[in-house]
């Protein structure tokens, strides 16, 4: 018999709840089963996949982003008020506001401050910029994004290609690039890093920074898909986003992050929702049997790992 | 050529001195290292090897002194200044990546290999140098690190360090490198440091294994208190002369009067680990010394001393055993807390009537402790950060001693401590001991451990030796920390 590597056992539980979750879904509405049906459920899923890529980045660093999900209502609303209207003002904003992300890592690594402190004390500045942007909803989205976002591509719904090019993209870039290897590096074992001749301070900083422009995408996509946007529009993103890193096999120290896993995990938790919907769950419910869909997952995986120690 | 590498060491180290706070690590040391040898470093604990280390690989920078690399002066130039001259450590704890893989590992080590296919390459050659260096081993190359056993690991980090990509390496420095290593796979790397020596490179090689040192080194230096006192040859030494160039030379312990307490009732014992010469066993009113060099085993026998003692799950009252920590800022004071708070969590129960704490009693043993202590505050109700860290130190004991235990357990409790601290504090030890506790002193400094009834001495996680009374001296404690060859 081969042994699978942990890294196949860490991916096969998020492969494999998303199946028996789609199997589940496909049972109860088989009309689902279709071009349409597929691209409505996993449609809201591509702005959710980013920021689990977003959310992974600072992860892999052995920190956590409790700003994204305001972070991404701001882009939002930057997109759905200046884009269309002045597209320079809104691609100064936004590299802007990445610039500022890469400024926090600094910060952070050179004070040894907890990152969960800082973001969530950032999360209330995007926010409060958020509302100064958009004080009511409103807004729309540029006529490339929302055709972008809206696409019909042939045999295969633009939600589902979407999310294999994020994975593709986030895969190449974390698991693959030199960057990337320095990023979980500092997960690993940040001492050592340093102790190679590395900045580990200018790797925090490009982490926080990438972390950001997938955020900005995240922004971005949100309001190609809604046409609209609201300063309060994405905050449940900083769960979620959290959530599908778990969900996807990576762990919060020692930098070891999954970036398929983490975009398997975001389906998986968009697809949680609609089940829920379909099992006729009331919404106030909802938030509570995710919550029960994600500790069953997870009990699972420690189940695994324990039976692999 | 020969002229040339003889006039330009690959290292050269002057006056280097280095302190921290008023602790001085290093005392004007002068190290040169040339091509084409083999330095073996030794010395006991404090001697301020790890120092040099980390002066050497530009981790640290001197407060004094200079450092050059080749001709080249490095003076402040840091970890990458160390690697363009060439130098790679191989540190004493495992010091890669455990999340990523082998060839990740040596892209983060190796900044020069760049390029597409940097992965197959960097397999290649790590490969080809395991191979070299560890003929027949089966270290399977494309797993992440933390797939791999610990020997693998160290084994694979080795290898990397003498890797040749981008600046070739010219000083590899192996830190206790064999300490995961088997028999057979030392004998293959000592003899992978010579080939790589008598090829031009060289080697700084710190072992507590004496034979490695004696056969693999072309020159030894013996370093003490932070200062070198003995360089020389390696023909100049023998195991005896090596270990009696680290022990001082002049100091003889005036022993306090020897008690015989081998009719005492035993307060505490635990069978003999699987290796270990002698079985563990403490009676009362003793005070037992677990010596050997740092890291041994001896914090993980204090642990084994109190799990035997007291239930997980729900602590016994009254407490049989009271634990000192050695590192204050991490398991010893509460950092946000008053004094007599720090002092008086060690046992509320006795404090308490009906669960609420006995304000009146709490201040009592506040004020008695810090007489007996000497506690140098005018309020035990000020911030425990406000005491000097000796002061701290006294709080952590009075802490133990103030609990009704019989028995406490001591991890190198005075490190960083001022002298006079350490008087009051041995003179109460002395005391308590003679009242009939029983002490349990882990220590890395070899005034203490001759304060001790009886010492173990520990080396590779067990204990290796027994000595009683008289026989308690530093040569008899650092021939057992140190392997000779006849061991």
């Amino acid at each position: 018999m081969t042994r699978l590597s942990p890294q196949a056992i860490r991916l096969m539980i998020p492969v494999l709840s998303l199946a028996v979750l789609l199997a589940a879904v496909f049972w109860l509405q088989p009309r689902a089963m279709s071009y349409m049906g597929m691209n409505l459920l996993f449609n809201l899923a591509v702005p959710i996949a980013l920021a689990t890529i977003a959310q992974m980045l600072v992860i892999a660093v052995n920190d956590l982003d409790l700003s994204i999900g305001t972070f991404v209502s701001f882009s939002a609303c930057v997109t759905a008020v200046y884009l269309p209207t002045a597209p320079l003002v809104a691609v100064a904003i936004l590299l802007g506001a990445i610039c500022v992300y890469a400024l926090i890592g600094i910060l952070i690594h050179l004070r040894d401050l907890p990152s969960i402190v800082v973001t969530l004390g950032m999360s209330f500045v995007w926010g409060g910029l958020a509302v100064l942007i958009l004080p009511s909803p409103g807004g729309q989205a540029a006529g490339w994004l929302r055709a972008l976002m809206t696409a019909s591509t042939p045999f295969v719904p633009l939600a589902i290609i979407a999310s294999v090019v994020i994975a593709v993209v986030a895969h190449l870039l974390v698991m693959r690039s030199t960057l990337g290897v320095a990023i979980r590096g500092i997960g690993g074992n940040a001492r050592s890093v340093a102790r190679a001749g590395w900045s580990v301070m200018k790797i925090k900083a490009a982490a926080y920074a990438l972390s950001a422009f997938f955020s900005v995408l995240a922004g971005m996509a949100l309001v190609g898909v809604t046409t609209s946007a609201d300063a309060n529009i994405a905050l449940r993103y900083t769960l979620l986003s959290i959530a599908g890193v778990i969900l996807g096999g990576g762990e919060f120290v020692g930098g070891r992050v999954s970036p398929v896993g983490a975009v398997i995990g975001a389906l998986t938790l968009t697809l949680a929702g609609s089940f829920l919907s379909f099992l006729r769950i009331s919404p106030d419910w909802q938030i509570g049997a995710q919550g029960a869909v994600l500790i069953i997952v997870l009990g699972l995986r420690l189940l695994l790992a324990r039976r692999e120690a | 050529m020969i002229s040339e590498s003889e006039t330009c060491p690959v290292v050269s180290v002057r006056g280097v001195r280095v302190a921290f706070g008023a602790v001085t690590a290093l005392d004007g040391v002068d190290l040169d290292i040339h091509p084409g040898e083999t330095l073996g470093l030794v010395g006991h604990n404090g001697a301020g090897k790890s120092t040099i280390v980390n002066v050497i690989n530009g981790g640290l920078t001197p407060h004094q002194g200079s450092l050059a690399y080749g001709a080249v002066d490095a003076a402040g130039g840091g970890v990458s200044a160390a690697r363009a001259g060439g130098v790679r450590c191989v540190f004493q704890e495992l010091s890669l990546c455990p999340n990523l893989t082998v060839a990740e590992n040596i892209r983060l080590m190796h900044q020069g290999l760049t390029g597409v296919g940097w992965r197959r390459e960097a397999l290649s050659l790590i490969r080809a140098k395991l191979s070299e260096i560890f003929p027949g081993n089966r270290v399977d190359c494309a797993a992440t690190v933390a797939e791999l056993p610990i020997t693998e690991r160290q084994m694979v980090e080795i290898a990397i360090n003498f890797l040749s990509i981008g600046t070739p390496p010219r000083l590899v420095i192996l830190d206790e490198p064999t300490s995961s290593l088997d028999a057979a796979l030392a004998e293959q790397l000592m003899a992978h440091v010579r080939r790589y020596v008598a090829g031009g490179g060289s080697v700084l090689l710190i072992s507590h294994i004496l034979g490695e040192i004696l056969s693999t080194s072309t020159r030894i230096v013996v370093m003490k208190d932070g200062k070198v006192v003995a360089n020389r040859p390696v023909s100049g030494f023998s195991g005896k002369s090596l270990v009696e160039a680290m022990g001082s030379v002049v100091k003889e312990k005036v022993r306090a009067g020897a008690r015989d307490l081998s009719k005492a009732p035993l307060a505490v014992s635990l069978p003999a680990a699987a290796g270990a010469a002698t079985a563990f066993a403490a009676r009362r009113g003793e005070i037992v010394g677990l010596a050997g060099l740092g890291g041994h085993g001896q914090t993980d026998m204090l642990l084994s001393l109190f799990r035997s003692r007291s239930s997980s799950w729900l602590p016994k009252r009254p407490q049989e055993v009271a634990f000192v920590a050695g590192d204050r800022a991490l398991n010893g004071t509460f950092p946000l807390w008053s004094i007599l708070r720090n002092l008086s969590i060690g046992d509320l129960g006795a404090l308490s009537r009906l669960s609420t704490i006995a304000h009146g009693e709490e201040t009592a043993l506040g004020g008695e402790w810090k007489s007996r202590m000497a506690i140098r505050t005018p309020d035990m109700g000020n911030p425990i950060l406000s005491l000097s860290g000796g002061n701290q130190q006294k709080v952590l004991f009075a802490r133990a001693l103030a609990t009704p235990a019989a028995i406490v357990l001591m991890d190198d409790p005075m490190r960083g401590v001022d002298i006079g601290t350490k008087q009051d504090v041995y003179g109460i030890i002395r005391a308590e001991a003679e009242a009939g506790r029983t002490f349990i002193w882990y220590s890395t400094e070899m005034d203490e451990i001759c304060l001790c009834d009886r010492v173990y001495v520990f080396r590779d996680g067990v204990m290796v030796a027994e000595l009683t009374g008289d026989d308690i001296s530093e040569e008899r404690v650092l021939a057992a920390s140190f392997q000779g060859e006849a061991a």
